[in-house]
């Protein structure tokens, strides 16, 4: 009863709003374990260390160009540095911890477990470099209340972190329905053996999906940084909630990732205006394991191909 | 310098096991195999007779390292039954560990809630055990339907909101405060206190007793059940295995060892609190297990006092100035890049089991495709029974 009267108060349209934020974060590195996934049928763990790159390229670019407030101009200029160093990552990842073991065709554990190992190496390495503590990214956009309806307060953070992830998304579904690397994505995703047989080079589209991944991940942690800080591990939690949306949604599947990432934005924060904010990540996994077990192929099911962006 | 040194000789065992075992090791394998029936008895006894006998030389503080090192190899044997043995990965396995501690803690009075009655250590061993395995079957009834690395994200998941409900849940847990003053392990009428020693001859024997129990359960008709399940789960279900009951098996018997592992650590330590279960916790038992060898229990022996002792060996770094310090940062970006290496090189790990190392490497030959292999292997089903 007390549960049900608090989650219907005046805060909800507000945590809606929240919500969504969130989520386009979430959906935007969801796309890069689903691009992965459909090409490689392989979960890339270590992406989230690939979006912790990203925070990193846009926060050092952030202090040396608007130390003392910058404006959106900075920002853009900042989304290339950080997509670089996402992308980079993931190609590394890709060289280093996947391909020798793609080469000797390993089991799917050593994949995962490999995928861990790289996770936990990337991770301290920004932990060598950066240290222990939060760093907050310069202010470029200010977090004002840009629309006020009644009490639901749209910033304008809310609003470009929303136009961005639709200009990605819809960028991206242009690069894989008409570009020829977007063919090679989609041919490989169908069916890897033919389309090496027609003469795809899997190991560059393979590369290109990673650099794809990496971008968009790069795209959302300097989104990341308009309102939270970053560390070393500031990656995991986004991570795994980006993972959750990837599976809520269909991974493998464009559409889904774009699904389950808002879905999940809002599920997450309309359930902690019920349940407290400690259980805002109970909730998130929560809906993981229920997903899994009752419809582990996600809402709009498991294709890349099928599914078009 | 000692350090240094100390460091190279580890990593001169690690290549002298991951080369040498192709001719004189594999001739020491095959002896062994021939003689397995009475072989077991001497090598087991020698093995914990050496490590019991270690407690008259060593300090207070390697004791105390020692015992570190005994539960973690007893977390590393339980985990092993799961990985190793029925081929599931558990990503969570800390959440049993955090189970035992927790049921120790909270039923030994130290908790907020106060119960009626008073119990020691040994009322409160298996009831834990009890409430673990349990705790696996509830866990492990929906999740173990899931197929590899869904599984491995769900159990992560779950792992998670065991920590967080501990974290949560002050009124029977504490919240982040966590719970002290457990009450330490009480033998023939006394209190073992605060000396590590008789806790580490208590770890071995509790690593004793799982190994032993382990291995006869391998060698049985669920042990079987399990390398098919692991091999071909689907060919092994067509052939009339109840994959999931023993799937169930592998997970309350891992969840078993864990908690034994956790109450010890509960009544050693006398704290705990939701930090000591963080994930990484887990990463770090399967790292033991991965680099001892999945399905060797020897393996994961080797595994968990490697993992164990690297780091305090590295501590002494500290001596260099920032730089060791900084080096003291990245121990954990060390195993990462051994489990990277490891899963290249050396996937069966430094002590494989036969059977382990010959499907690791006997799918590799068959996957090999024109292209130089695209894809990993198997590109399984993604989730759910069909």
């Amino acid at each position: 009863m007390g549960i049900a009267s608090e989650c219907i108060t005046s805060d909800l349209p507000l945590r809606m709003v929240g919500g969504l934020t969130t989520g386009s974060i979430y959906a935007l590195i969801a796309l890069g374990y689903t691009l992965v996934y459909g090409v490689l049928r392989l979960i890339n763990f270590a992406h989230s260390e690939v979006f912790a790159a990203g925070t990193f390229g846009g926060l050092i670019t952030l202090n040396l160009i608007a130390g003392d407030g910058g404006n959106a101009f900075h920002l853009i200029v900042a989304a290339i540095p950080a997509i670089l160093a996402s992308a980079a990552v993931a190609v590394a990842l890709e060289r280093g911890a996947y391909r020798p073991l793609r080469r000797h065709g390993a089991s799917r554990l050593s994949f995962l477990i490999s995928a861990i190992g790289a996770s936990l190496f990337m991770q301290s390495i920004y932990l060598i470099w950066r240290g222990r503590s939060f760093e907050q990214f310069p202010e470029t956009i200010p977090i004002r209340p840009l629309i006020e309806i009644g009490r639901v307060q749209i910033s304008t953070v809310d609003i470009i972190v929303f136009i961005a992830m639709i200009v990605m998304v819809v960028g991206l579904d242009f690069l894989v329905q008409r570009t020829r690397i977007g063919k090679g994505i989609r041919a490989v995703a169908q069916d890897a053996e033919t389309a090496s047989m027609m003469g795809v080079n899997i190991d560059r589209v393979v590369t290109w999906t990673f650099i794809i991944g990496g971008a968009l991940a790069g795209v959302a942690a300097l989104l990341w940084g308009l309102r939270f800080p970053t560390r070393f591990d500031v990656g995991f939690l986004p991570g795994i909630k980006a993972f959750t949306a990837a599976v809520l949604g269909g991974i493998g599947n464009i559409r889904g990732a774009l699904l389950g990432g808002l879905t999940l934005g809002l599920i997450e924060n309309v359930g902690a205006g019920c349940f407290g904010d400690a259980w805002k990540d109970v909730i998130a996994f929560t809906v993981l394991v229920l997903v899994l077990l009752f419809r582990p192929t996600g809402i709009l099911g498991e294709d890349v191909v099928e599914g078009k962006a | 310098m000692r350090p240094l040194l100390a460091l190279a000789s580890v990593i001169a065992i690690i290549f002298a096991w991951a080369y040498g075992d192709s001719k004189v090791g594999g001739r020491v394998r095959e002896f062994y195999d021939k003689r397995e029936k009475w072989m077991f008895p001497v090598v087991f006894a020698a093995f914990f007779g050496v490590f019991a006998l270690l407690t008259t030389f060593l300090d207070v503080a390697k004791l105390e390292l020692g015992f570190l090192v005994g539960y973690n190899a007893l977390l590393a044997m339980g985990l092993n039954v799961v990985v190793g043995y029925a081929g599931l990965l558990d990503l969570g396995y800390v959440a049993f560990f955090a189970v035992g501690a927790y049921t120790m803690a909270i039923l030994s009075n130290a908790g907020p809630i106060q119960l009626p009655w008073d119990l020691g250590f040994w009322q409160i061993l298996p009831l834990g055990i009890v409430i673990a395995m349990i705790t696996g079957v509830i866990l492990g009834g929906p999740t173990l339907r899931l197929r590899g690395d869904y599984l491995a994200i769900v159990t992560l998941g779950f792992g998670e909101i065991v920590r967080i409900v501990a974290q949560n849940l002050d009124g029977v847990t504490n919240g982040a405060r966590g719970i002290t003053g457990v009450e330490n392990i009480s033998m023939f009428g006394k209190s073992l206190g605060l000396d590590p020693k008789p806790y580490y001859l208590l770890t071995l024997f509790f690593i004793g007793v799982a190994a032993i129990l382990i291995r006869s359960l391998n060698n049985s008709r669920v042990g079987r059940a399990w390398a098919a399940i692991r091999e071909d789960e689907v060919a092994a279900e067509a052939m009339g295995v109840p994959t999931l009951k023993y799937k169930l098996w592998a997970f309350a018997i891992g969840a078993a060892v864990a908690s034994v592992g956790g109450m010890v650590f509960a009544a050693k330590v006398t704290f705990i609190d939701p930090v000591s279960f963080h994930l990484i916790i887990s990463i770090f038992i399967l790292s033991a297990v991965v680099l001892g060898g999945l399905g060797s229990t020897a393996g994961v022996m080797v595994g968990a006092v490697l993992i164990n002792v690297l780091p305090e060996m590295l501590r002494g770094l500290s001596k260099l100035g920032t730089i060791g310090d900084k080096l003291l940062d990245a121990r954990f970006g060390i195993f990462g890049l051994v489990l990277v290496i490891m899963m290249i090189f050396r996937p069966e790990g430094i002590v494989p089991s036969r059977r382990r190392a010959a499907e690791m490497k006997g799918g590799a030959e068959e996957t090999k495709g024109p292209t130089g292999g695209g894809l990993p292997a198997e590109p399984a089903p993604a989730g759910g029974d069909e």
